[in-house]
């Protein structure tokens, strides 16, 4: 036995001597390994099927990783991107939104119709459509509390009825074709940042991410608890950085960063900034946990799975409304088909859990990532739906059994 | 309003008073004239059989049931418990026997949920410190708050439920079977832990079904018998077994005829049968 090292005042937390304390860049690094081993793999197993995904595309189309493709993606992992999103709401609080596909393809035949037929400014469209979806989720919501419907079933419910009004919206057409030159088709088809912009932007994420970090550490000093290493901190910036000019030049050297993909990464800010630094955002963690232990603690139960449900709709809206514009019409199979079973996907592979309380913003980004490559990347091949839909079908389940698997080493390692 | 030491029977530093308490469920009458005091810094054990009405007791104290009739009294003035946050804001805090913890959130989630400090840009560093104050002063045995508390042990758990129901300062804590589900060692922890809450001055009310632990921590036994008060006793000069006969509501149970079966010889058993 050594005697105590008395020398060094140890911060509030670390007091106990049963804890081993990482000093340093190369400590932090070691226990970074360590999380992972032990089964606490967080974003990496999706980083790497991306890294494997790409890897395998490429090698069988040389086209794939070109600018002009990886340009394409960001467009078209947007709609349903946002879709996970809200996916994502209704699943932390262990719940589940089956409609999300036919209330995108209501609010994308509502502002159809209030643009196009009734020529009406689209901002007025736009809100009526979003309107629409807060709507439908506060029903969901009021069903699942008053009746107690589960809302498994509300929602099925739901994904037959709003195919119903969606078709109904645009009964006799089979289509309705937004105008060209309107601002939604411009933003998603047309619009891209202007390089400087985007180099100016890449640089303000990565010092908002320091800043952010610093700010953070030297509280934590000054109350007296641990903080990670200015060092650790630098290096995790300065590979952010890095990776975020890497990604600009790549894509400016055909069309750029489009605005809409930019929209998006927003929205996944603001949503993570909900999720993790509020405490309406701790309640969705906590319903998702234990609803009981919830309620006693004084959450309001109710009022936080309306809100879920609310937000996910609101954001099945939104998405609905960018598929339309992507497409620049919005027709009967706007929403339907694999729309739906896509933005689950996403969700999980990204890292949600199907049974509550576990889940990021950042799961429905790069869940979207791996659904939209895969998607691309068959269609590059000319390899019909078929070969898609069961593609899709395996990286989805072994996203799952991967969590799984790591679920298990977390609990025998006590992360949980 | 009364003051002091009004309420009769009880000494000076009565937190909690208890005069006449009834509890009806339809024609079952679950408490009747219920008594109890609770001093600062003093650990009462409530024992009782299935059905003897502890856990409606501890309802009415958490204000999760209104009483049919009696009064409550804190510090010697009449209050009603209307409800479980008006009975926490009065300074009574519940440890249910579940521990109503959130097994994915952290430690100090699971402290401060419900009551997080600055609701739209949580203040974790605040939290954090508060989190330890807290469970240093109860010399909890927990190394690390950024664990989920799934991965806790049992007395753990109970540790942070208990310290959870510190964190609005209460006067009184009601802990319902607080080391039912636990181990040894766990339930020693525990038991530590009670007697620290009582050294921090707070009164203790303890349910157990464990006469060990009761005879180990409380300073006084309350005894229910089917919904009525069956006699109150310092632990120190009182045996398990007078204390099981009060429970059981005879010398002549089954306990007894089994203790004493022991001494007898089968023979003897034989002849009495």
């Amino acid at each position: 036995m050594t005697p105590p090292d008395t020398s060094v005042a140890r911060v509030t937390e670390l007091q106990d001597e049963r804890l081993v304390t990482p000093q340093g860049i190369t400590d932090s690094i070691r226990a970074s390994v360590r999380r992972v081993r032990d089964g606490d793999l967080g974003m990496l197993p999706v980083v790497g099927g991306i890294v494997v995904i790409w890897t395998i595309f490429q090698s069988l189309n040389q086209t794939f990783l070109s600018s002009t493709n990886l340009v394409n993606l960001t467009f078209d992992m947007v709609p349903v991107g946002v879709l996970a999103l809200g996916v994502v709401c209704a699943l932390l609080v262990g719940q589940i939104d089956l409609s999300v596909g036919s209330v995108s393809g209501v609010s994308a035949a509502i502002t159809a119709v209030i643009m196009v037929k009734h020529e009406q400014s689209m901002w007025l469209a736009v809100l009526a459509a979003v309107a629409a979806g807060c709507l439908i989720g506060w029903l969901y919501g009021q069903i699942l509390n008053r009746v107690g419907v589960p809302s498994f079933v509300v929602t099925l419910g739901g994904l037959l009825a709003f195919l119903g009004v969606q078709l109904w919206l645009l009964r006799g057409q089979n289509a309705i074709n937004l105008p060209y030159d309107s601002t939604l088709v411009k933003f998603a088809q047309l619009w891209f940042v202007p390089a400087w912009m985007a180099y100016t932007l890449a640089v303000a994420a990565a010092g908002g991410f320091l800043a952010n970090g610093w700010v953070r550490a030297r509280t934590r000093r000054d109350a007296g608890l641990s903080s990670s290493s200015l060092q650790w901190l630098l290096m995790q910036a300065l590979l952010l950085l890095t990776g975020l000019l890497l990604a600009v030049f790549y894509l400016n050297r055909t069309r750029g960063v489009a605005w809409m993909f930019v929209f998006f990464v927003a929205l996944v800010l603001v949503m993570n900034y909900v999720l993790t630094r509020t405490k309406f955002g701790r309640s969705l963690y906590a319903v998702g946990g234990n609803a009981e232990a919830s309620r006693r603690a004084g959450i309001n139960v109710r009022g936080v799975y309306t809100s879920a449900f609310v937000m996910c709709s609101a954001l099945a809206a939104l998405g609905g409304i960018l598929a339309a514009s992507r497409l620049a019409a919005a027709n009967q199979s706007t929403g339907t088909g694999d729309v739906n079973l896509n933005a689950i996907a996403a969700a999980v592979i990204g890292g949600t859990s199907l049974f509550g309380g576990r889940g990021s913003a950042f799961a429905a980004l790069l869940g979207v990532l791996v659904i939209q490559s895969i998607s691309s990347g068959l269609t590059l091949l000319n390899l019909d739906s078929s070969y898609r839909f069961m593609i899709t079908g395996a990286v989805l389940l072994i996203a799952v059994g991967l969590d799984s698997v790591a679920r298990r080493s977390r609990q025998a390692h006590g992360r949980g | 309003m009364m003051k002091g030491t009004a309420v009769t029977g009880a000494g000076t530093d009565t937190v909690l008073s208890l005069r006449g308490i009834c509890k009806r469920f339809g024609a079952v009458a679950a408490l009747t004239d219920i008594e109890l005091d609770v001093a600062a810094g003093e650990v009462v054990a409530i024992v009782g059989d299935n059905g003897a009405g502890k856990s409606t007791l501890v309802k009415v104290l958490s204000g999760v049931y209104a009483p049919d009739a009696g009064k409550i009294f804190l510090h010697g003035e009449e209050e009603s418990l209307g409800s479980p946050a008006l009975a926490h804001a009065r300074g009574i805090a519940t440890v249910f026997q579940d521990l109503a913890l959130c097994e994915n959130l952290d430690v100090k989630a699971n402290l401060f949920l419900g009551q997080e400090i600055r609701p739209w840009l949580l203040d974790d560093v605040a939290m954090e410190k508060r989190s330890w104050e807290l469970l240093r002063q109860l010399s909890a045995k927990i190394p690390s708050l950024s664990v989920p508390v799934a991965a806790l042990s049992g007395g753990q758990r109970q540790t942070v439920a208990i310290a959870r129901s510190l964190l609005s300062n209460p006067k009184i804590i009601l802990l319902d079977e607080p080391t039912a589900a636990l181990g040894v060692a766990q339930t020693a922890e525990v038991l530590n832990l009670v007697e620290r809450l009582k050294q921090n001055g707070l009164g203790v009310v303890m349910i157990s079904h464990n006469m060990e632990d009761v005879r180990a921590v409380a300073d006084r036994v309350a005894v229910l018998r089917l919904g009525r008060n069956n006699g109150v006793y310092d632990v120190e000069d009182v045996s398990s077994e007078e204390i099981i006969a009060a429970i059981t509501g005879a010398t002549d149970n089954a306990v007894s005829r089994r203790a004493a079966r022991r001494v007898t010889s089968p023979q003897e058993e034989r002849e009495e049968l």
